[in-house]
């Protein structure tokens, strides 16, 4: 039987001059699924993600939502950045509005008040982004994408730029908001312990230009509770990720003498 | 309680701005005590010249006394009003000009980094050519009225304009176009929503040093131009040795200088507090 697919990348290839940022890489996302992308620094996860969202194109492949192909930006996928990404001159209100300013669309207030609450924002509407902590700020960002009700949210390193225990407190906020909503989530990320935590597959890329090394499906119930997380199991996974992922630096280094 | 204007302007997070830090420093909040020691120096300062012009018998076409310069400054003003009023027009209308035509060519020119290039020696040219000097040159063209001199008050203050709104406009900040593309915005949407506010504390600061640029060469090419104006009275008020009236215009020009900086500081701080 084949299994259902929301989002598929086909033989990705990306060239910057005459380098290849990524080349033949593919990959399946279930519906509403998690999927974490790690791998070694410049293999190419960010390009991958820009090319899913469709904010650019690929040299060769193809990336398909529900089977159609993405051809540029797309109302069904919402994107969050790297840092938080806000326009520090609009409050926070105003920035999470900014989606329906620029697509003419009225919003959903009761579902953005919703959204607010699920995260913790009540009340910090008429802030602006100078005035919150970092994590509000990407909470702030992730309510902005979630407004607009995309079926995929692709995440980039979202929470790279935050401290150890903010990092902990946003992957269960994001476990949380993916209990009520289902939304399939593609989540870019440096760390194994938060790919391990979030995700149902963790796709391990190889050094640039990227392809998928291995996958692996990491299968445990949610919530996942510290002592899941403390487990063999997740033990076990991380040992092999990491020997994934340093053994391929280390043969990058062999190689290089 | 004193402590409630620093307390307001503290900032969790995020980053500090460069552009109108400078504005901002300034009249930031002021307690009781600071208002009390402002007012307390400005007596000092003025009462001081008062009493040092009298002790020494410095002569008034020296330097006349603050209290002759204001009874002057009133005694005089209807004679002197009509002057503020025509370098009014001229530095209102020479500023709209210039600014207006600075804007549009900065937003217009950082789009095309190769054609900036190209241009960038003569804006500087441009920038740091004193306009004054043209001011003879357009008389003998425009005559004496009000053309050469909303000319050269649109040639000072536009490349000045020009020049801070393009580092304005070259802010790009690519994940924030990318976070707009993302959302289908068009060019001109980008442009309005993205570019323009974060060009906005560059703006305000080219507009108020080109404010500042006009109301000198609208002075100067009053004292050139002859006839009419603030500049023209100088000269004036000078070769008749009324000195009072000399320091009365100088102390009105003072005043248009601080009400050209309060103005951009008060835009900034509405429109453009993120950064500050």
């Amino acid at each position: 039987m084949a299994a259902e697919v929301k989002l598929a990348v086909r033989g990705a290839g990306k060239r910057y001059g005459e380098m290849d940022a990524l080349k033949d890489c593919s990959l399946d996302v279930a519906p509403n699924s998690i999927v974490s992308i790690v791998g070694p620094s410049g293999c190419g996860k960010t390009t991958l993600l820009w090319s899913m969202s469709g904010l650019h194109g690929l040299t060769s492949g193809e990336v398909l939502l529900d089977g159609r192909r993405i051809t540029g930006p797309h109302p069904d996928i919402g994107l969050v950045f790297q840092e938080a990404n806000l326009l520090p001159w609009r409050n926070l209100m105003d920035n999470i509005l900014f989606p329906f300013e620029v697509k003419h669309q009225k919003p959903d207030h009761g579902w953005i008040a919703h959204l607010l609450e699920r995260v913790g924002l009540t009340g910090f509407e008429k802030n602006f982004p100078n005035e919150l902590s970092g994590g509000m700020q990407q909470r702030a960002s992730i309510v902005r994408a979630l407004s607009l009700r995309p079926s995929v949210l692709l995440m980039d390193e979202p929470f790279g730029a935050l401290d150890a225990f903010t990092r902990e407190e946003m992957n269960q906020l994001v476990e949380e908001i993916w209990m009520e909503t289902h939304t399939t989530i593609v989540f870019i990320t440096h760390s194994i312990e938060e790919a391990l935590f979030l995700s149902d597959k963790v796709v391990v890329l190889t050094p640039r230009p990227g392809r998928v090394l291995n996958t692996y499906e990491v299968p445990f119930e949610r919530p996942r509770t510290m002592e899941i997380m403390a487990g063999k199991e997740v033990y076990d996974l991380t040992y092999r990720i990491k020997a994934d992922i340093y053994g391929q630096s280390r043969m990058q280094a062999r190689a290089a003498e | 309680m004193t402590d409630t204007a620093t307390r307001d302007s503290e900032v969790v997070g995020g980053r500090v701005g460069k552009g109108l830090q400078s504005l901002s420093s300034f009249s930031s909040g002021q307690t009781k005590l600071e208002i009390l020691a402002i007012i307390a120096t400005a007596v000092v300062v003025i009462g001081g010249m008062e009493l040092a012009l009298l002790w020494f018998e410095v002569p008034q076409y020296v330097l006349p006394r603050p209290s002759e310069i204001v009874v002057a400054l009133v005694g005089d003003f209807h004679l002197i009003l009509p002057h503020l009023g025509h370098t009014l027009v001229v530095l209102f209308s020479g500023f709209a000009i210039g600014a207006g035509i600075g804007i549009v060519l900065a937003a217009v020119i950082t789009q095309f980094p190769f054609a900036e290039k190209i241009i960038a020696p003569y804006i500087l040219i441009l920038v740091t050519t004193p306009m004054l000097a043209l001011v003879p040159l357009l008389i003998l063209r425009f005559g004496f009225g009000y053309e050469p001199r909303i000319i050269a008050v649109a040639l000072a203050s536009g490349p000045m304009v020009m020049i801070n709104s393009a580092t304005g406009f070259r802010r790009v900040d690519a994940n924030k176009i990318a976070l707009a593309r993302s959302y289908g915005a068009s060019t001109l949407q980008i442009f309005w929503k993205i570019r323009a506010p974060m060009a906005l504390p560059m703006i305000l600061v080219g507009l108020m040093i080109g404010a500042i640029f006009g109301l000198l060469t609208a002075v100067g090419a009053g004292m050139v131009g002859g006839g009419f104006g603030l500049g023209n009275r100088l000269t004036t008020y000078s070769s008749m040795i009324q000195m009072p009236q000399f320091f009365g215009v100088v102390l009105i020009l003072s005043i248009l200088g601080i009400l050209i900086y309060v103005t951009f500081y008060l835009i900034g701080k509405k429109w453009a507090s993120w950064e500050a």
